[in-house]
């Protein structure tokens, strides 16, 4: 109890650091998880082409080796000046979006094409079919899965604390050096991630049972 | 390949509305649609028959583009057909599409199913949409049904629902493609009486199907197709009566049991 008690403010401060970097990374990896996934299933072959290069390399990659590219390249390259949290941010949405594009795709692929076939017959363009037929038909099975790859993106946020973005992992290592028992340190560790992972478990259940549709 | 129709202003009761011009599709190794010329005008109701695999459907849906040619040309109003794209969505918006399988988006009640299109593709206002809507389903006789879902009604009504929401685009055309073949027998005639009111009233249609009994009382045409090609043409009494070609004489002679 002595840990989170004297150190509170560390803890408060490492959660946060999680809760936030969880939740930007998600709102890009779900943005861009949907763009990519209209280039896969979209009729321009170049889009597609794109699509498919994008969740090949983003999911066959291991996400400490995106790290280093986003953390040492990209600043040297591309975007000098850019904060490790923003790196970091970028990084965890890239990766997870390849994941969310394949879980969206399996959505749209659940969908009778009739459905989609009926929306062009009434002149709706690409965009339209997909955003007001299709995509809303395949919230349903997409949730299960996207749950999993929420919760995953929560975990993997840890790596950003290896990277001077303080979160979870990083309030761990304070402590440590502190000289604390490592198993009361992780045992709270574990507990302020699992408030985050439940949380998301519980919503994305009350999410599943809104989207029930009649067929 | 463009100036082949001088007599639309020739002609105006003759008046071309959907032209195919030596269409050729296949699918792999299978040549589903061989050199088909047809020419639909306004306000003619043609019916498409033959047996399975014969073309009908593709021939169909090549009208509004859901299927691709390999060559040929259609045009429908004087415009060919375009490309993949915005173009292409405007001009489908003109051809009313009703399915085998109604294809209602389950997700929409029945009016949203009947506003959207109005609404999303013609821009237009919600409340007329809607009032548009209310007025079209009374016509096909759903109009107490609006607030359902699409599952909640039965395979007759949903086709009713599916015929209105075309009709809400103001078409110059309809397709039918099998309209009746998904739904049980005493459900089939509310349907087929909807698609009659609306040959009377002049719409142009294009219906696959294998309702001998609306062919006879609704086409100024009839088109048998087998492996591909259009087989025969005449007018129905001509073609049910007596029929030229030995592959109609055989189709016929095995569907035609009364």
């Amino acid at each position: 109890m002595n840990v989170l008690l004297d150190h509170f403010s560390l803890f408060r401060d490492g959660f946060l650091g999680t809760l936030s970097l969880t939740a930007v990374s998600a709102v890009i990896a779900l943005v861009l998880g949907a763009l990519v996934a209209a280039c896969r299933v979209s009729p321009v072959p170049p889009l597609r082409a794109f699509g498919t290069m994008w969740v090949t390399l983003l999911r066959n990659t291991p996400l400490t080796l995106l790290f280093l590219v986003a953390i040492f390249v990209v600043p040297q390259v591309f975007f000098p000046g850019l904060s490790y949290y923003t790196l970091s941010v970028w990084a965890l949405g890239c990766y997870t979006s390849a994941f969310v594009c394949e879980a969206l795709r399996s959505g749209i692929n659940t969908v009778p094409v009739g459905q989609a076939e009926a929306a062009r017959s009434l002149g709706m363009t690409f965009g339209q079919t997909l955003r007001l037929i299709v995509l809303p038909q395949a919230g349903r099975t997409v949730v299960p899965p996207m749950s999993s790859i929420l919760i995953a993106l929560t975990k993997n946020t840890s790596l950003a604390g290896a990277f001077n973005v303080f979160e979870l992992f990083g309030a761990q290592k304070t402590l440590s050096e502190l000289g604390y028992s490592i198993v009361v340190i992780f045992g709270w560790i574990a507990l302020a991630y699992l408030i985050i992972t439940l949380t998301l478990s519980g919503l994305f259940r009350l999410l599943e049972n809104r989207l029930a549709v009649a067929r | 390949m463009t100036e082949v129709f001088v007599t639309k202003d020739a002609a105006p009761a003759d008046d071309p509305l959907v032209v195919l011009e030596n269409v050729n599709k296949h699918f792999g190794a299978l040549h589903v649609l061989q050199d088909i010329d047809l020419t639909i005008a306004r306000g003619e109701v043609v019916v498409v028959i033959g047996p399975s695999g014969s073309g009908k459907s593709t021939l169909c849906r090549t009208i509004n583009r859901l299927e691709t040619v390999d060559s040929g040309t259609i045009r429908i109003d004087g415009r060919p057909l375009p490309a993949e794209g915005r173009e292409l969505a405007r001009l489908r918006a003109d051809v009313g599409m009703v399915f085998q399988s109604f294809n209602l988006f389950a997700h929409k009640t029945v009016l949203e199913n009947v506003v959207l299109g109005q609404v999303k593709v013609r821009r237009a206002d919600k409340k007329a949409a809607e009032q548009k809507a209310r007025a079209l389903l009374e016509r096909v006789g759903v109009g107490n049904q609006a607030d359902k879902y699409p599952a909640q009604l039965s395979g007759g009504q949903q086709q009713r629902v599916a015929i209105a929401r075309a009709l809400a685009m103001d078409p110059k055309v309809m397709l039918f493609d099998e309209p009746t073949s998904a739904l049980d027998p005493e459900m089939i005639n509310e349907v087929l009486e909807v698609m009659q009111q609306l040959a009377r009233d002049g719409m142009t249609m294009v219906c696959v199907t294998h309702e001998m009994g609306f062919a006879r009382s609704a086409a100024n045409r009839v088109l048998f197709m087998a492996d591909g090609r259009i087989v025969e043409q005449a007018s129905p009494e001509e073609f049910f009566t007596n029929p030229k070609s030995d592959r109609a004489k055989d189709f016929l002679s095995k569907i035609l049991h009364h």
